[in-house]
């Protein structure tokens, strides 16, 4: 839908002067350490991108939104007001009045310009200035795609000043399938559901006529494996997203699977097999051959997730007597616990980065979304509800999503995010009630 | 016996008009004002999936986060086990199902347990494991949903659901 990112060369001989002050040494480039403790939003200005060509004309603002918002949403930057400001960008290749800009406090100006070529492709072409360094931030970068993929692009250019502000990888320009929910809870109807990060553009890739939990994206976030009770036993499915295809992966009778998990390698999937009452770790190939058990205990073991590198699995059990998270080889073996807290742990998820494990805790009544390092040190925790599960990381190990639930008869669930600093804490905006997120991988 | 006589006379008579013969079903009864005995598939009727329901019992409760049978749970079993016996042309699945306390993943396990538990009693009450299938529903399909104990107690339970369709 996007070509890759094309380095906008032909601007550096547009007359762009790019003249670097004394001063703008000694301010430093404009940076946001999000390692620090408490953090000031950078205050930033997103003018509407200018038209080209007329029809480029309907994208300019609704661009300029999007990019606004994602930026906002990760709460660590501010949008200042077009009220605010002084100079108004009427063209892309004019240069910018820096003092302008300062005056308002922008310290980052993202402009651009859009325009629909002959094909009929979306040209979107922006750059990212450090007005305080009265210098660009990088540089300029033209985004083709369609039309219709105008949301995509915006969340591009939103990834691109994220990351060259943060020094991080962005997230923006990713999806999310989860379950949607409809109905009161004795007679809810659940089906999947794929959109943007932040809720728009929803589609369904199954119908409310089975039960169905769980989804999980594959490596490249074109597969989904989820659970489904469509036999009437919840079995693993395989899902092509942009086909909707689907098929069973399993389908032994007499036992149950679920709590899937691609393998980094895009091939091995981890799940649980329940044969006799007793729930085991399995690992199969996704051609559905290969099946290998991994535990052999009569009691819980579920919730597996691989480390990035694919050679270790953190997972849930109640060997002792509890629900807790061990880690193990991926081929099996010794677990050693990780969860030394008081309570009860589940659904742990490894981080991309590698240094985290995301999980749900219950205790004293109350659930909480909580991270830890991967030896079981530093237990933090980020939320508390009557009922917070099922956490999901961001592309680039910064924000978890996960499920909350109200409690009592009128009970519903909804999809909120917060980082892993446990701040911004966002409701993610779903037209129907919203369970079991998973955050695929970052566009390509 | 006379009532009886009179009985099969009226009867007699009223076959040229289509006498009910579901008089006759239990043959025990000599009250002509109480002797049309259980419809068929209702709630009365022994054999029925209703009686067996509502009569019999087909749910048994779990403590929290257990899958022991409690005495009490032992007592419905063993009446689910003695109609089954009776109606061998049913078999029987069992729904695990979990309260809201704890992940959906683990309360998937957690009701499979349950409905194990289940299964292994009426196995050893003799009712044949070629009969008995089990599924979990963890804590998708509360039946009562509030947030309180009280509902959490009952939709901690196990199921038998009894039909003539075929288990496998």
């Amino acid at each position: 839908m996007v070509r890759l990112l094309t380095l906008l060369v032909a601007l550096s001989m547009l007359g762009l002067t790019l003249n670097i002050p004394a001063f703008a040494q000694e301010s430093g480039p404009l940076k946001i350490e999000i390692t620090e403790g408490v953090i000031e939003p950078l205050p930033f200005a997103v003018p509407d991108f200018v038209a080209d060509n007329g029809a480029g004309a309907e994208f300019g603002r609704k661009i300029a939104q999007v990019i606004s918002d994602d930026l906002t949403g990760t709460g660590l930057f501010r949008k200042i007001s077009k009220d605010a400001f002084i100079s108004q960008i009427t063209s892309f290749s004019s240069p910018v009045q820096f003092a302008d800009w300062k005056a308002i406090n922008a310290q980052a100006l993202i402009s651009g310009a859009v325009s629909v070529d002959d094909t009929g492709k979306l040209v979107v072409r922006f750059r990212i200035y450090d007005v305080f360094a009265d210098q660009e931030l990088g540089q300029g970068l033209q985004l083709v795609g369609t039309q219709d993929g105008w949301r995509r692009i915006a969340h591009k250019v939103a990834d691109q000043v994220y990351s060259r502000i943060t020094g991080e990888g962005g997230y923006f320009d990713s999806r999310v399938v989860f379950v949607a929910e409809n109905g009161p809870k004795d007679q809810r109807q659940k089906r999947l559901g794929i959109m943007d990060y932040d809720g728009a553009g929803v589609k369904y890739l199954t119908d409310s006529s089975a039960l169905v939990l769980a989804p999980r994206f594959s490596p490249t976030g074109d597969r989904v494996l989820y659970t489904s009770y469509e036999t009437g036993f919840p079995k693993i499915y395989v899902l092509d997203v942009a086909s909707v295809g689907r098929r069973a992966l399993e389908n032994q009778d007499g036992t149950m699977s679920f709590a899937p998990r691609f393998a980094p390698d895009g091939r091995t999937v981890l799940f649980s097999l329940t044969k006799g009452g007793n729930t085991d770790l399995y690992r199969m190939n996704i051609d559905g051959g290969g099946t290998e058990r991994l535990t052999v205990t009569p009691s819980i073991e579920t919730a597996p997730s691989f480390s990035p590198d694919g050679s270790q699995i953190v997972f849930e059990s109640d060997r002792s007597g509890t629900p807790q998270l061990y880690i193990m080889s991926a081929s099996g073996g010794e677990a050693r616990r990780i969860s030394n807290g008081q309570g009860r742990y589940g659904t742990p998820v490894w981080s991309p980065r590698g240094d985290l494990i995301a999980f749900t805790k219950q205790s004293k009544g109350r659930f909480h979304i909580g991270v830890m390092r991967v030896d079981g040190s530093e237990e933090r925790l980020l939320t508390a509800s009557f009922l917070d599960e099922g956490p999901t990381w961001s592309p680039n190990g910064r924000v978890i999503m996960f499920t909350r639930e109200t409690q009592g008869a009128a009970g519903r669930s909804s999809l909120y995010s917060v980082d892993i600093t446990g701040r911004n804490l966002r409701q993610v905006t779903t037209t129907t009630g919203a369970s079991d997120p998973a955050w695929s991988p970052l566009q390509k | 016996m006379k009532l009886m006589s009179k009985t099969v006379l009226l009867c007699a008579v009223m076959a040229l008009a289509g006498c009910a013969n579901d008089r006759f079903d239990d043959t025990n009864s000599v009250d002509l004002g109480n002797n049309a005995g259980p419809v068929v598939g209702s709630a009365q009727d022994p054999n029925s999936p209703l009686y067996f329901q509502q009569t019999v019992g087909d749910r048994v409760l779990f403590e929290v986060d257990q899958s022991t049978l409690t005495a009490a749970g032992r007592s419905v079993l063993d009446g689910q086990s003695s109609w089954l016996a009776n109606n061998s042309e049913y078999n029987a699945l069992i729904e695990g199902h979990a309260d809201e306390q704890g992940t959906r993943q683990y309360n998937l396990a957690l009701g499979a347990r349950r409905a194990n538990s289940v299964q292994e009693y009426l196995v050893s009450r003799g009712v044949p494991t070629s009969r008995i299938k089990v599924v979990s529903y963890g804590k998708e399909r509360p039946i009562e949903i509030c947030s309180e104990e009280a509902c959490y107690a009952k939709n901690r339970r196990a199921v038998t659901v009894v039909s003539v369709v075929p288990t496998s």
